[in-house]
């Protein structure tokens, strides 16, 4: 028995790829999900902010996946719960996985699509020195003890990072009686969306401490302590400027990382300022039939921006297992340029593209008043003007295919420059 | 009456008490902390050292070349993660090349084979990502890579299943010598024996003045360490050391038996038990690391961790029966090569005891051998098989590591429970990986709850006290 379309993770990725996948006729379609239900991490993420792109409305997480899980349950996409893919096959076009009712299995498909998402840094990625105690967690891994468990993780809460999950959960935190600290960033401005900023912490009254970062944790069983410093514009804790807080928790929110372990051991090239796999135009990564959509790419603000990008990646799955590979290979490289980083699609095969190309990325710091230049052998193919740009929110620019066209060396670079440079 | 109290449940003590298990002999582990393995023995570099260091004559040269061997066949027979890649000391400056042929010269005295000096054309053939500034190296091919913790555990499981009792939670807080043997007093009461082995690690001292006056001293020295994604694992392919200085044998780069990269220790004096890190610490880690390896990438860390040595000032072991209190025996000073040396350490303990009057009779049958299935590592076909036998191995848990429900089930279950999340993290790795247990570590709370049929919240991170759940939500949650 073959697979059309394998779609690896049941999160919002893998949802909006499968239903699309479906929709643009792939026949048999399979969701393989490692969690007891689809969803993701949405399911855990009961604050509301979800969908206004997508579906013109404010939902919540729940409410965000259980409008693609009655979309698939409309289909007749075959899932797979409390499964895990141990490894995808790039050479076979197949799927190992595993769970207690079927044992272990290899699933063979036309086309594979990764949506494995993406996790949180941790306390060792980012080296914070003191003793380990009990009472360091990961904002998510808090998320799910408050809101799926139904426990509290600590009463009295700092927060390092200005993530958004880290925001929210401030809030979260507060609803339920802890009381929050602080929010510590290191950069100096936050990195988390303004809405959240303003609704999660300025109307709870927790300040937010730019430019300073956790220096020590104390604490012998349970966290007891914490030292914040300012640091300079290098990073470094700037002495005498230690505050010390009496808390019994930290909560981290300091990055998100794709999670790209099936990936590398498929042998799909990578890219370091991902962290994601290179993509092509439709998604595709490069091995092909394999695509990849959503944050296991790169990690995205907005789950709506996510769903999009599936939903790129299921009709191409489906139009690969219909047609079968682009024959025009030629490509071009879209290359970060300064102030740069994090380019979505890394390729662009032109015969591919219909009417334009949509190229997302970061930039490197905050910009006020600054252009997106598009250029390619240093001649510039367009340019776009942005009163404001910052790490923390995902850009967008369109290119069009006209401009591709003019693409002689197969390389075009995109960076931000000063007005009138 | 136990015929002999171990306190400690390190690998030194629980060495002795495998060694112990296989004589009629009653014998008890004390141990204050809810697991054994917990102290230095669970934080250290997890390196079975080839024994050119010590100075010759001295107990660290005699045993660790004796337990370079013997642990090398107790990991194969109980099932402990163990790799001999061999070690590599690198020589930076003419200077420096001049110790390498020093510490040849000792590893031939103290006994070590096969030792080899590699120019640099050789070194850099065998470890590419070496510095370019290395010259030579010595090369030691007995060295090999252990899971210590593992060790400590698989020695105090076939202990615990011959016979060895284990009191955990249970700390010694006085010793009083009777006209027979010792009285105990600890924190769940007196316990008797006629015959006690202090291995108490970094509290040895303590310990023995506890009975005796003072005869050697612990000044505790920390370590720090990073422990790397498994991304940098295949860096180097041998345990790289750079030149001993007066501080031990300096900043090593090696890969671990779980396929991490584990840089580290620094030394610097430590109150008592106390393994913090520290920004200057991990900062001189990095730092010198990067000098014998440059293309470590450490945001690609995924733990940082101390662990403490309990270092004399003689620089070597204390292992001797008390002058004054027949049937007292310190094992103090355990520093490295404290690991490498604690299986051979026991087997003359065991003579020790037998020689101050323990009547060592062997038992007929004991159990001396382990086998821990290990999802993760099998090929496809065994895995399809251990599921369709037990389908717990079906479901994995902790996403990073490869590991299984069932091997959770089954660390909870064995001879010394796991009754914390890293307790179970150090039998089967669960929590070990890249995301350090935050996607598996509610799951494995509350398979640790289920299992032993406590509530969610008595479920430890760690020791006892290191409690995750400070309550319940306003609408007490989703049960």
């Amino acid at each position: 028995m073959k697979y059309d379309v394998i779609v690896v993770g049941g999160g919002p990725a893998g949802l909006a790829a499968a239903v699309e996948a479906n929709k643009n006729g792939a026949e048999k379609v399979l969701v393989v999900e490692r969690d007891q239900e689809l969803g993701g991490i949405l399911n855990q993420c009961i604050h509301n902010g979800f969908g206004l792109h997508y579906f013109k409305e404010e939902l919540t997480g729940p409410e965000y996946a259980g409008k693609f899980i009655d979309m698939l349950e409309q289909t007749n996409i075959e899932v797979m719960l409390d499964t895990m893919v141990l490894d995808v096959d790039e050479t076979e076009k197949c799927v190992h996985a595993m769970n207690k009712k079927n044992g272990y299995m290899k699933l063979e498909a036309k086309a594979i699509i990764l949506n494995m998402g993406c996790r949180e840094r941790t306390r060792g990625a980012i080296a914070i020195p003191g003793d380990r105690p009990a009472g360091v967690f990961t904002a998510g891994a808090a998320q799910r003890y408050v809101n799926i468990e139904g426990y509290m993780v600590g009463k009295k809460v700092l927060i390092l990072g200005s993530g958004d999950i880290g925001l929210i959960m401030a809030r979260r935190m507060s609803l339920e009686g802890a009381k929050v600290v602080g929010c510590v960033e290191l950069c100096p401005y936050s990195n988390g969306l303004t809405r959240n900023i303003v609704q999660c912490l300025e109307d709870y009254d927790i300040p937010l401490y730019l430019s300073h970062t956790i220096t020590d944790i104390q604490g012998d069983k349970r966290v007891e302590k914490v030292i914040v410093q300012k640091v300079d514009e290098n990073n470094q804790p700037i002495p005498g400027t230690e505050i010390e807080f009496d808390v019994d928790t930290v909560l981290l929110s300091v990055g998100l990382i794709p999670e790209n372990e099936l990936t590398r051991s498929a042998g799909i090239e990578m890219d370091p300022a991902t962290s994601g796999p290179v993509v092509y135009e439709n998604m595709e990564t490069s091995a092909e039939g394999i695509f990849a959509s959503g944050n296991v790419v790169h990690v995205h603000d907005l789950v709506d921006f996510v769903t999009a990008e599936s939903q790129k990646a299921g009709k191409s799955a489906a139009e690969y297992v219909k047609n079968g590979e682009t024959e025009d290979q030629t490509c071009i490289a879209v290359k970060n340029g300064d102030g740069v980083n994090g380019i979505v699609p890394q390729k662009v095969r032109p015969s591919n593209v219909d009417k334009m190309v949509e190229v997302m990325f970061r930039a490197r710091n905050v910009y006020k008043d600054v252009q997106i230049k598009v250029k390619s052998d240093g001649k510039e193919l367009a340019s776009f003007k942005r009163e404001h740009m910052a790490p923390g929110e995902m850009e967008k620019i369109v290119i069009p295919k006209a401009f591709l066209d003019k693409v002689e060396n197969g390389e075009i670079t995109v960076s931000v420059e000063k007005v009138g440079a | 009456m136990y015929d002999v109290a171990i306190i400690g449940a390190g690998v030194t003590g629980c060495s002795i008490a495998y060694e112990l298990g296989k004589y009629q002999v009653k014998a008890v582990v004390l141990e204050k902390e809810n697991d054994v393995s917990v102290g230095t023995t669970k934080a250290n570099s997890a390196i079975i050292h080839g024994g050119y260091d010590p100075k010759p004559g001295t107990k660290m040269a005699y045993y660790n070349i004796r337990g370079n061997q013997y642990t090398k066949e107790l990991c194969e027979k109980l099932d402990v993660p163990f790799k001999q890649i061999g070690a590599l000391v690198v020589a930076f400056s003419e200077e420096e090349k001049k110790t390498l042929e020093e510490l040849k010269e000792r590893g031939n005295t103290n006994g070590v084979p096969d030792m080899e000096i590699w120019d640099q054309e050789k070194l850099r053939k065998e470890e590419p990502n070496i510095s370019e500034k290395a010259q030579a190296a010595l090369y030691s091919p007995n060295v090999g890579i252990i899971s210590p913790w593992e060790l400590a555990i698989a020695l105090a499981e076939v202990s615990a299943q011959n016979g060895v009792e284990y009191k955990l939670n249970t700390e010694v807080t006085g010793i009083e010598k009777k006209d027979e043997g010792y009285q105990i007093e600890t924190s769940q009461g007196m316990v008797e024996a006629k015959y006690i082995c202090n291995a108490a690690g970094v509290f040895a001292d303590k310990v023995n003045e506890m009975v005796n006056e003072k005869t050697f001293e612990i000044t505790p020295n920390k370590g720090e360490y990073y422990l790397l994604d498994k991304s940098q694992g295949d860096l180097v392919n041998h345990v790289i050391f750079q030149c001993p200085n007066e501080n031990g044998k300096g900043v090593l780069v090696a890969p671990t038996v779980h396929g991490n990269l584990i840089v580290g220790p620094d030394s610097q004096p430590s109150a008592g038990d106390d393994v913090s890190t520290t920004r200057q610490g991990l900062d001189f880690v990095r730092n010198t690391a990067l000098k014998s390896v440059p293309g470590i990438n450490f945001r690609e860390s995924i733990r940082n961790f101390a662990g403490v040595r309990a270092r004399t000032k003689e620089h070597d072991f204390q292992i001797y029966e008390d002058k004054k209190n027949k049937g007292f025996i310190n094992i103090g000073g355990m520093e490295s090569p404290g690991l490498s040396s604690a299986t051979a350490v026991a087997l003359d303990i065991v003579k020790m005891l037998g020689e101050s009057g323990l009547v060592l009779d062997a038992k007929e049958e004991i159990v001396d051998e382990r086998k821990i299935a290990r999802f993760k590592g099998l090929s496809h076909e065994e895995r399809a098989k251990l599921v369709a036998e037990n389908p717990a191995y079906g479901k994995i848990i902790c996403r990073c590591e490869t590991v299984t429900e069932g091997e959770i089930i089954n660390a909870i279950h064995r001879p010394i429970p796991a009754v914390s999340i890293d307790a179970v993290k150090r039998r089967c790795n669960a929590g070990m990986g890249r995301c350090q247990g935050g996607f598996c570590g509610p799951r494995v709370q509350e398979i640790i709850a289920r299992e032993l049929n406590i509530p969610l919240e008595e479920v430890p991170q760690d020791r006892k006290g290191t409690d995750i759940i400070t309550g319940e939500t306003k609408d007490g949650g989703a049960r």
